[in-house]
């Protein structure tokens, strides 16, 4: 099995590669077009601020490269974001795999939503063998808005967007490098 | 729901575990990667690594310790201690740390803050406060390890470095870290009430009623302890499982 993490100007990468490692795979951190293109699975991590790290794929034509991929695709947290169609962050328009925006959340509660909540309304099997409402680490300010994409719930105020798929494309708010046991078993279905 | 976070921390010094009582009388607890990886199996929802000597005898903490614990752990974990610069940032979260911990070089020069949430995004920047109740009754922030006093208010800094960037403020009270006796509910509960981001409450927890108030009674997001989880006297399951019979939000 073949996986290529995406190399770009975003924080977690590092993170994703060790939890790879720690369930017993390899992979390659890279920003090589041919070497993403011929992976088994690519993983788009990302933590950052949208219009940058945006600006940074389209500089290095990664933007074309990455919607165009055929392989599994997972996006975690900005990395999910940037698969949608427009962030309001920087307001940036962004890859468009999923058919929705993403938003700052609107609310009192403190921001960014920073810990463990849970997963619902799980779908598909990125989730196999993770039982619903399992806890998952998030650390976001925006959050993609439902739609016909969603393939999991999770409620900070609003309920929004944890995770979304579309055709080869999925994508996850959550850390799931860093969400224990449950991050761990989606990761295992992803690459499975 | 949003959960409230259980967080041991681990004071490295020399590579080892330590915890002081009032920040002296340093007793080993162990080797940090295992302690850390255990408190990861049994529930815990981060883990803090504060490299406790770092910034008296200026050294740097260990980068290749946090790459044996990013290795290792599979829950978010914060590093401090010494960090002063974005570069020193840099280093820490390219071997695998999530967030990192700023304290006296943050407030010896704000502008670092502000640095930071620029370069790394302000949800890895955890503002570290020690704290400590003088006798005209209010809070003042203590630097160095609480060796160096200031006169500047603790809940003006916690705006300040709110408003220049900080994504979390780690709040350490002096007059109660190592005694046991419970959280600081005042002082937290006022910064938890007024700051919009969230507050680690730290220093004094030492039973399973003491995380129960100070998540109830101050709001608290988090509580961080150390010798009592290093010291098998309050084990992570047993208290979760006594938070959640009162209805406060933990992740099971």
């Amino acid at each position: 099995m073949d996986i290529a993490i995406i190399k770009y100007n975003a924080g977690n990468i590092q993170s994703v590669l060790y939890a790879l490692e720690r369930i017993g795979a390899t992979a390659q951190v890279t920003d090589d077009a041919e070497l993403i293109r011929s992976a088994d699975r690519v993983i788009f991590p990302g933590v950052g601020e949208a219009a940058s790290a945006m600006q940074y794929l389209k500089e290095r034509k990664l933007d074309l490269l990455i919607r165009e991929l055929k392989q599994p695709v997972l996006g975690i947290c900005l990395g999910m974001q940037l698969l949608c169609r427009h962030s309001e962050e920087g307001d940036t328009a962004c890859l468009g795999v999923f058919d929705t925006t993403v938003k700052r959340f609107n609310t009192t509660l403190k921001v960014p939503q920073i810990g463990w909540n849970n997963v619902e309304a799980l779908r598909g099997p990125l989730f196999e063998g993770v039982a619903e409402n399992s806890y998952f680490y998030f650390v976001h300010s925006y959050y993609a808005a439902l739609c016909a994409d969603t393939i999991a719930e999770t409620t900070y105020d609003i309920r929004f967007s944890s995770a979304l798929s579309h055709g080869n494309f999925s994508g996850v708010q959550f850390h799931a490098e860093k969400s224990a046991a449950a991050g761990e078993q989606l990761l295992k279905n992803f690459i499975r | 729901m949003l959960t409230k976070r259980i967080i041991p921390c681990l004071d490295i010094k020399d590579g080892r575990t330590v915890k002081g009582t009032n920040f002296v009388d340093l007793r080993d607890a162990g080797d940090p990667v295992e302690l850390g990886a255990r408190y990861a199996a049994e529930g815990a929802d981060e883990l803090v690594f504060l490299d406790i000597t770092a910034t008296n005898e200026k050294r740097k903490t260990l980068a290749s310790l946090v790459t044996r614990v990013a290795h290792q752990v599979n829950i978010p974990f914060t590093v401090g201690g010494g960090i002063s610069s974005v570069e020193d940032v840099n280093v820490l979260l390219q071997h695998g740390a999530d967030k990192i911990s700023v304290n006296t070089a943050a407030f010896r020069r704000p502008e670092l803050i502000g640095e930071l949430a620029a370069e790394f995004g302000s949800q890895c920047v955890v503002l570290a406060i020690d704290t400590r109740l003088e006798e005209d009754g209010d809070w003042y922030v203590y630097l160095n390890g609480g060796r160096t006093a200031t006169r500047t208010r603790c809940a003006d800094w916690a705006h300040e470095a709110v408003s220049r960037g900080a994504g979390e403020i780690l709040l350490t009270s002096m007059n109660h870290d190592g005694t046991k006796a419970g959280f600081a509910l005042s002082i937290t509960g006022l910064l938890s009430r007024t700051l919009p981001v969230p507050v680690i409450a730290s220093g004094g927890g030492g039973t399973l009623q003491h995380f129960a108030d100070v998540f109830e009674e101050a709001g608290a997001d988090a509580a961080l302890a150390a010798s009592i989880f290093h010291f098998k006297e309050v084990a992570i399951p047993e208290l979760k499982a006594f938070l959640d019979a009162k209805h406060i939000p933990v992740r099971k």
